[in-house]
């Protein structure tokens, strides 16, 4: 019987939450879906489509309102124990006991799933080596970077073998090099013990590994299907454009983007703009958008089904980008360009103890530039990005910003600087304007004009004013401490990790936003996770373990990788690979 | 702008941040004003030394009329109510060893006889010294009663004491301890509102956008420390007003003093509560600390014991305890009507602690290091 092969079978699924205003929220609205056993099967959808609800109802965590739900041949709702014996879930940030070192955390989690001694031991060492831990298994898990946290996640997660394997995003905030570990773990079990894997994604170079990818939105399946079947959606719409010289791609991609009834979607790839077109799109309207620059076809990919999808459910409101015109006001600072650097660095070195976090970093930015940092994690880039801002006193090296060092100059200083914190830092139960009132008040805005430039960022940014800002969606959240960030129109902006946890029409418009910012003059140093994102920068840097591995243009950067240098994703990986090697070398001999 | 007034609108917006954040949230609103109200009711009913129905025994081996005549008297005072007329004195363990009666009078079979031959007529109390300072106080009230008895009987006994007992009359241990819970109670809340403060935000990871903007140390130490003061008089008032109008205790001196002391006294335990937030990374941490802090803080004021009668040493620690300090202003204030001049000496060490613990903090804020 066929029904053998599925782990899971949903039937007109429903979960309903109660909203803010006492309205219902329908989390997962009517989803019907099966999943067969011994494959991999991605669940996407943008910030809210429920993929998470849905995890925690397969894993017997949450009651469904309505609807049947089995899986592994077992009704959760009236058994959830017997699947919980079966299953193995790893939740978006899983639980790891951070004073315990890693071996106590493997230990701990053992007792907790019962597994047997004499099994442990086998099954420890295969895990330690596959995540390459078992030379940290003394170092306590609070102390390990994010990547090796979600790998040790994963280790505990896997200490017994299950018959399913439940992972909700498990690569968010987690660094290329740390992400392929994760999915070498993954691919591994399935080749060797025939696991069963549902995992939650933003990323679609990681749903295009699945066998079976199902694309969720609002609490409803838009798609499903084998990734090669859906990316056909957008089969004869894809094509590449080649960016004329001297024109940075992401002002190529800003024009492409802006009219979205001709263009889906834009993003710079590798010096060039990838975009798909409208199917309707007249070809003369599209000639005159391109104005001359060679397009070229281009194989469709998952992603661009995907963003198909997205666009459609969505519509203009959801993806509607800010007028040029208004951001270019909001960054009134047209300070004369003289030419010298905004930011200085020079041999700066940052120690805790006698670990060196970063160590004799030397780069300039120039006015109205984009400047990313990369790097894994752990590699010394929000040390970096935190002295710069002045948050952190450095050990020893120059650095000025904007003139001056923030740390020790006046606090007027501070006003020329925006800063959009990791974890979009607001007051949760304040409101949208409660938010902006603060902060404008704390830049010394006052009275009219802290009303004006309120009601313009919240128009410029789509916001509620009303909405309690604790539980807006992440994307909106975002917003709104971009928002915060520019009230006072500041010469530099500093972002860290601002895309971290956002859907990708949520991340589209943000780089709209960021490409505007600097066409006005606006100096911006971003750190990001998302290596397609560097695309957007003129310049990169890339550290690791506290050292500058490359520094120049997105171009110079694939270049430095070589052969690899295909995308910047495995630019990013060969580099931070060479760059271990070398130290390696280093130790070596010495 | 002119800069002065810059630097004060930077300063409100923060405090009105502060403010809101706090009346924003629902749970926390309820703790701003319940607690103090609760407290200071269960204080004023359930803390009391006062003897009211103290449950005694008799065993009368005399039965004569000297005796019957004592014991109604013991049981017109209102304050020993007889649980139990024994027997024998096999008895009395029982009802003291279960806590049935706190002290049992045992007048022997010779009492009348030796009263007769005017003789010294000895008359036995058992109490339960578990209790101590409550049998302390019934031994003692038996034996005025006993006292004013002899005279009755035309006994030679000739000093008497007359007792007038200022600030309170009728030595009434309500009126000692709630005047105390006017700084005591608040106390509590204003370390920990404060304690919260900075902790929350550095675990919600605000802190650092609060750093980056340009808000001085100073600014925001004033943002931060104002709103808990603020609410910290706010829970004085209320325990005060419950004091005056509810349990009716008149109160002596001037409201004025007695809010410049409050004010002063709070201003100190805020610094502290701000030291501690600077220093720990989470709320957990910065709950903790006011935890291990509270209990000592306590202990050492001289709201339950005086602090003469503790040792020397520990005399001496209390001196960087604000509470200490805040208690006796208030009671002297309230009870005794002291002015200015009586109770200065009392400010001097509630402004050296806030002269020690809001720079620290204002320091921390921007140098503790993780």
């Amino acid at each position: 019987m066929s029904d053998q092969n599925l782990t899971v079978t949903v039937e007109n699924l429903r979960k309903t939450f109660q909203g803010p205003d006492g309205g219902e929220i329908a989390a997962v609205d009517g989803i019907s879906l099966s999943v067969q056993a011994g494959e991999l099967t991605a669940l996407v959808g943008p910030d809210g489509a429920g993929k998470t609800t849905l995890m925690r109802m397969l894993a017997g965590l949450l009651k469904p309102d309505a609807g049947s739900l089995r899986v592994l041949g077992i009704d959760v709702a009236a058994d959830p124990q017997s699947v919980q014996d079966r299953i193995s879930y790893m939740p978006q940030r899983f639980g790891l006991y951070e004073d315990l070192s890693v071996q106590e955390n493997l230990d701990l989690y053992a007792d907790l799933h019962g597994v047997p001694h004499d099994e442990r031991q086998e099954r420890f060492a295969r895990m330690l080596e596959v995540t390459d831990m078992a030379r940290f298994t003394d170092r306590p898990a609070g102390k390990l970077s994010g990547g090796m946290k979600q790998k040790l996640g994963l280790a505990c997660t896997l200490v017994r073998s299950p018959d399913l394997l439940l992972l909700d995003e498990p690569s968010v905030g987690v660094d290329p090099l740390s992400r392929r570990d994760l999915w070498k773990i993954v691919q591994q079990l399935i080749d060797d013990e025939k696991l069963s894997v549902i995992v939650s994604t933003a990323y679609m170079d990681e749903a295009e590994r699945c066998a079976q990818v199902f694309v969720m939105h609002k609490g409803k399946l838009l798609a499903d299907g084998a990734p090669d079947a859906l990316s056909k959606r957008a089969q004869g719409l894809t094509f590449t454009a080649a960016t004329p010289v001297d024109m940075p791609a992401r002002q190529l991609q800003a024009r492409l983007i802006d009219v979205p009834e001709l263009i889906i979607d834009a993003v710079p790839k590798g010096g060039n703009v990838r975009f798909i077109r409208q199917p309707e799109a007249e070809q003369a309207r599209l000639n005159d958008l391109l104005d001359g620059t060679s397009v070229e076809p281009r194989a469709e990919e998952l992603e661009d089904a995907f963003m198909m999808l997205l666009r459609e459910e969505e519509g203009e409101t959801e993806t509607k980008t800010t007028p040029k015109e208004e951001l270019e006001k909001s960054a009134a600072h047209t300070a004369k360009d003289d030419g010298k650097p905004v930011i200085v660095v020079r041999d700066l070195v940052r120690k805790f103890g006698d670990f060196t976090a970063v160590a004799a970093t030397s780069f300039d930015v120039a006015r109205g530039e984009i400047f990313g940092l990369l790097g894994p994690n752990g590699a010394g880039k929000t040390t970096t990005f935190r002295m710069l801002c002045g948050l952190l006193p450095a050990t020893s090296g120059h650095l000025e910003v904007a003139g001056l060092n923030l740390r020790s100059a006046r606090a007027a200083a501070r006003a020329r600087i925006g800063y959009v914190s990791q974890k979009f830092a607001l007051y949760g139960n304040l409101s949208v304007r409660e938010n902006l009132e603060f902060f404008g008040g704390a830049y010394g805005l006052s009275g009219k004009a802290l009303r004006n430039r309120i009601s313009a960022s919240i128009e410029q940014f789509s916001l509620d004013p009303a909405a309690q800002s604790g539980i807006l969606p992440a994307g909106y959240k975002q917003r709104l401490a971009m928002a915060t960030g520019l009230l006072h129109q500041p010469e530099i902006l500093f972002l860290d990790e601002p895309t971290s946890g956002i859907d990708p029409l949520a991340r589209r418009a943000f780089w709209r936003t960021i490409t505007s910012l600097a066409v006005s003059g606006v100096t911006i140093i971003i750190t990001t996770h998302f290596m397609e994102e560097a695309e957007y920068c003129d310049r990169i840097a890339i550290q690791d373990a506290g050292e500058m591995l490359a520094l120049g243009t997105p171009r110079e950067v694939r270049e430095q990788a070589g052969d690899a240098g295909a995308d910047m994703n495995s630019a990013f990986i060969a580099i931070v690979e060479q760059g271990r090697a070398a130290r390696e070398n280093k130790e070596k001999a010495a | 702008m002119n800069p002065v007034i810059t630097y004060f609108f930077r300063t409100l917006a923060l405090f009105r941040k502060e403010l809101l954040a706090l009346v924003k949230d629902p749970s926390s609103r309820v703790l701003l004003f319940a607690p103090a109200l609760l407290q200071a009711l269960l204080f004023g009913y359930g803390a009391t030394y006062d003897l009211t129905h103290v449950p005694y025994a008799v065993l009368d081996h005399s039965r004569g009329a000297t005796a019957t005549q004592l014991l109604a008297r013991l049981d017109g005072t209102g304050v020993f109510e007889r649980v139990a007329t024994l027997t024998s004195s096999d008895q009395i363990a029982g009802v003291i060893d279960k806590g049935d009666a706190l002290l049992v009078v045992s007048i022997p079979s010779d009492f009348e006889a030796r009263l007769a031959a005017n003789q010294q007529a000895p008359l036995q109390v058992i109490l339960d010294g578990r209790n101590s300072s409550t049998a302390g106080a019934a031994a003692a009230y038996v034996s005025s009663i006993v006292t004013s008895y002899n005279q009755t009987l035309g006994n030679r006994s000739s000093i008497t004491i007359v007792r007038r007992s200022w600030f309170n009359p009728n030595l009434e241990s309500r009126w000692n301890m709630m005047p105390a819970l006017i700084a005591s109670l608040s106390m509590i809340q204003t370390l920990m509102l404060a304690a919260l403060s900075v902790a929350r935000e550095r675990e919600q990871g605000t802190f650092d956008q609060l750093l980056v903007t340009p808000l001085t140390p100073l600014q925001i130490l004033i943002g931060k420390a104002l709103p808990s003061i603020f609410i910290g008089l706010i829970q004085s008032t209320i325990i005060f007003l419950i004091i005056l109008f509810w349990f009716q205790i008149p109160m002596n001196g001037s409201v004025w003093l007695l809010y410049f002391g409050l004010f002063c006294f709070t201003v100190a335990s805020v610094g502290i509560g701000l030291s501690i937030s600077a220093v720990s990374l989470t709320m957990q941490q910065a709950m903790l600390y006011t935890f291990m802090l509270v209990m000592p803080l306590m202990l050492l004021s001289g709201l339950l014991t005086p602090v003469r009668n503790m040792p020397a040493i520990l005399q001496v620690a209390t001196y960087v305890n604000p509470l200490r300090f805040g208690i006796d202003i208030v009671r002297r204030v309230y009870l005794e009507g002291a002015t200015f001049g009586d109770i200065a000496s009392n400010f001097l060490p509630l402004l050296a602690v806030a002269a020690v613990t809001l720079p620290l903090a204002a320091w921390l804020f921007r140098n503790r290091l993780g």
